[in-house]
């Protein structure tokens, strides 16, 4: 092999992403196998079709694996504590109404600890986007059972299976007020990246789940291989059913999953209306805000 | 540092009758404050809905927000959106913030949040006084950090030393305490709220160098790093982990170790400047009485009815309570027999009191575990016991 082929070869290898990424943080944290990653080159390839200014999306992640999307993505970005990105990001949209806000975390972090800041944002129809990237379990602190585990699953603080009731995210943040709720597996990419593009470019609050594995170990303990396995079995059982009613998608263990568009609604936003409401019942002394 | 004057579309300059939870408002609106996020909790919840109500023809937003977590979370973002922040809250809303003070600390944020203290432990005495949490706004959060803590003693405190608090906050990047209490809250006395133009406010230390060489977390000459807003187009990074001076995580013992020092050292380095007090008759004085709050006031007849009996008996009012007046309480403890420290608890002002004397003289406590304020007659026995 010659030096000008080698050269060349490295070129192709640069990442066509790199623009939107800090990869002077690389190699990242996470495992070979995990999906997070997957779900983050989606997300970089919405912003890039979505054509939003880049200068005005900010990034928020709370803690976990999917908590460390912040910290790679290239962008104004913060990672804060466990379950308050959400929060977080409200200050900042609120704070600056022309940021596009956009929460990136998982399932722990949102609907574990933070599950009471979700429902109330939802409720308002704050204009975020929330990406909640769910594994079915605490995977940063070693696989322990979370509020998404699906019965039967084995992790390291259910070890003789899962016997709780897990959430229906969809379900949840339908009843809860978000006016966009979608729900892919890692494996749905390019469905992963429209419904992205959607959040990115429309106004309210969005909420996309996005099942991923989690190899190292949810697999790993309940014995279903590879990431490869976990894909084979999205690929078998995942079934695309836009507009379906969200009572209906609850999860069994490695049973079916119901992804699509579900919830595509147009409804004011807080902001909306607060300035609104005020201007109606304050008249011309009210200060709009936030309205150019 | 960059001095500006108030907008005037935040101040209500005049004469009023006020009780300590509407000034605190009124100081945040005249400080620049435009962003408020709350939970109600008594004796507190004044500040919120007299904010609420003047917003609307200021131009700003408030926002109550599920819980107490998610208020202090949302100030920090606001924040960073370039915004100044501010809530108010009470002994359990406080410990619920703990949290993320810590966060704040540690991504250096601005912002001011008021404690109105009520009797604790837990649920404790909501409608009723309290100084229980001056170790709680030291100490609340976990791992190494300084804050700052003021606590006024009357509602024109109440609104002076909210703009101070942004003031401090923005000047050094770090939240502000304003350590009040269910008294000085619900007291009502004249404020007088000055013209805008007499009213001083700091502007954030904004960068403006060249964008590819901003790195947020880098310590200025005063040690305090220049700041920037979401959606300038730097594209930096923040985060709680312990961080390099470009904000990215660096997990080791080396990096925390110059990580953790500069938030401590930058406020220590400046304590001189951070702190004030109130001194009077301390020059001779065989007793100082120091004390902070609704207490200094309480305080008032029992020196003066020490004074009609021939002790020399001197006070110092805490106004900056963190960082602690160490310095000035090291030099009178080598002339005084005692410090007495009345305080709305079973002890806690009193060992900083104590620490700062080095022996040299005791720090006699009157304690009051709330409720109530002291029976000035149990100060006054307690200078009387103290020159025995």
């Amino acid at each position: 092999m010659n030096e000008e082929v080698l050269v060349e070869e490295t070129d192709e290898e640069l990442n066509p992403a790199e623009d939107y990424l800090r990869l002077d943080r690389f190699p990242h944290i996470w495992c070979s196998g995990c999906g997070i990653g997957t779900v983050v080159r989606s997300f970089i390839e919405a912003l890039q079709k979505s054509k939003v200014d880049l200068d005005k999306v900010c990034v928020v992640s709370g803690i976990g694996c999917t908590g460390r999307v912040a910290g790679y993505i290239n962008l104004d970005s913060f990672h804060s504590t466990h379950g308050r990105a959400v929060p977080f990001a409200v200050g900042l949209k609120l704070g600056n109404p022309d940021l596009k806000v956009v929460v990136f975390s998982g399932d722990g972090d949102i609907f574990g600890i933070g599950g009471n800041h979700f429902i109330h944002t939802a409720r308002r129809n704050m204009d975020i986007a929330v990406i909640c990237v769910n594994n079915f379990n605490y995977a940063m602190t070693g696989g322990q059972v979370a509020a998404t585990t699906p019965i039967r699953a084995n992790l390291s603080t259910a070890p003789y299976g899962n016997f709780e009731y897990p959430f229906n995210l969809p379900y949840l943040a339908e009843a809860s007020g978000a006016t966009y709720v979608a729900r892919w597996t890692s494996l749905h990419l390019r469905r992963v990246t429209k419904s992205m593009q959607e959040a990115l470019t429309r106004r309210g609050f969005s909420f996309i789940e996005v099942i991923t594995p989690c190899v190292t170990l949810y697999a790993r303990r309940n014995r279903l291989g590879d990431g490869l396995n976990l894909l084979r079995y999205y690929y078998d059982n995942s079934e695309i059913e836009h507009g379906a009613d969200t009572r209906t998608l609850d999860i069994d263990y490695q049973d079916k999953i119901t992804v699509g568009k579900f919830v595509d609604k147009e409804k004011p936003t807080f902001l909306d209306c607060m300035n609104n409401y005020l201007s109606e019942v304050i008249g011309d002394e009210y200060r709009p805000y936030g309205v150019k | 540092m960059k001095k500006t004057k108030a907008d005037p579309k935040g101040v209500l300059t005049g004469a009023h009758y006020l009780d300590g939870d509407y000034a605190i408002a009124e100081g945040g609106l005249a400080a620049g404050c435009r962003f408020f996020a709350g939970y109600p909790i008594t004796p507190s919840t004044e500040t919120a809905e007299r904010f609420v109500e003047r917003i609307p023809y200021v131009g700003g937003v408030f926002i109550q927000m599920e819980d107490e977590l998610a208020s202090i979370t949302a100030l920090i973002g606001a924040a960073w959106a370039g915004k100044k922040a501010m809530t108010v809250t009470s002994g359990p809303g406080f410990s619920l913030m703990m949290e993320n003070l810590g966060l704040a600390c540690m991504m250096e944020v601005p912002l001011v949040i008021a404690n109105v203290q009520r009797g604790g432990p837990s649920t404790g005495l909501p409608t009723y006084v309290g100084q229980q949490d001056m170790m709680q706004a030291k100490w609340g959060s976990h791992g190494d950090y300084e804050i700052i803590a003021l606590s006024p003693d009357s509602p024109q405190e109440c609104f002076d030393l909210t703009v101070d608090a942004f003031n401090l906050s923005e000047t050094y990047r770090v939240p502000v305490l304003l350590m009040t209490d269910e008294c000085v809250g619900h007291m009502y006395e004249k404020v007088v709220i000055p013209p805008a133009d007499e009213i001083e406010v700091v502007e954030r230390k904004w960068y403006d160098g060249p964008k590819d060489e901003y790195l947020p977390y880098k310590p200025d000459e005063d040690l305090v790093p220049f700041m920037i807003k979401a959606g300038d187009g730097y594209r930096f990074h923040t985060t709680g982990l312990t961080h390099d001076e470009r904000g990215y995580p660096v997990i080791n013992a080396e990096c925390q170790n110059v990580c953790v020092p500069h938030l401590v050292e930058k406020i220590r380095q400046n304590a001189d400047k951070i702190i004030r007090f109130e001194e009077e008759e301390t020059d001779g004085a065989d007793v100082v009485v120091v004390s902070y709050g609704i207490t200094s006031r309480v305080a008032i007849p029992a020196v003066q009815k020490a004074r009609e009996v021939g002790i020399k008996v001197g006070t110092l009012r805490l106004i900056t309570v963190w960082p602690f007046p160490e310095k000035r309480i090291k030099e009178l403890a080598g002339k005084i027999k005692a410090f007495v420290v009345p305080e709305i608890n079973y002890g806690q002002v009193v060992y900083e009191v104590e620490r700062c004397a080095y022996g040299q003289a005791p720090a006699i406590h009157v304690p009051h575990c709330g409720g109530w304020v002291h029976d000035p007659e149990d100060i006054f026995k307690a200078i009387k016991g103290a020159v025995k």
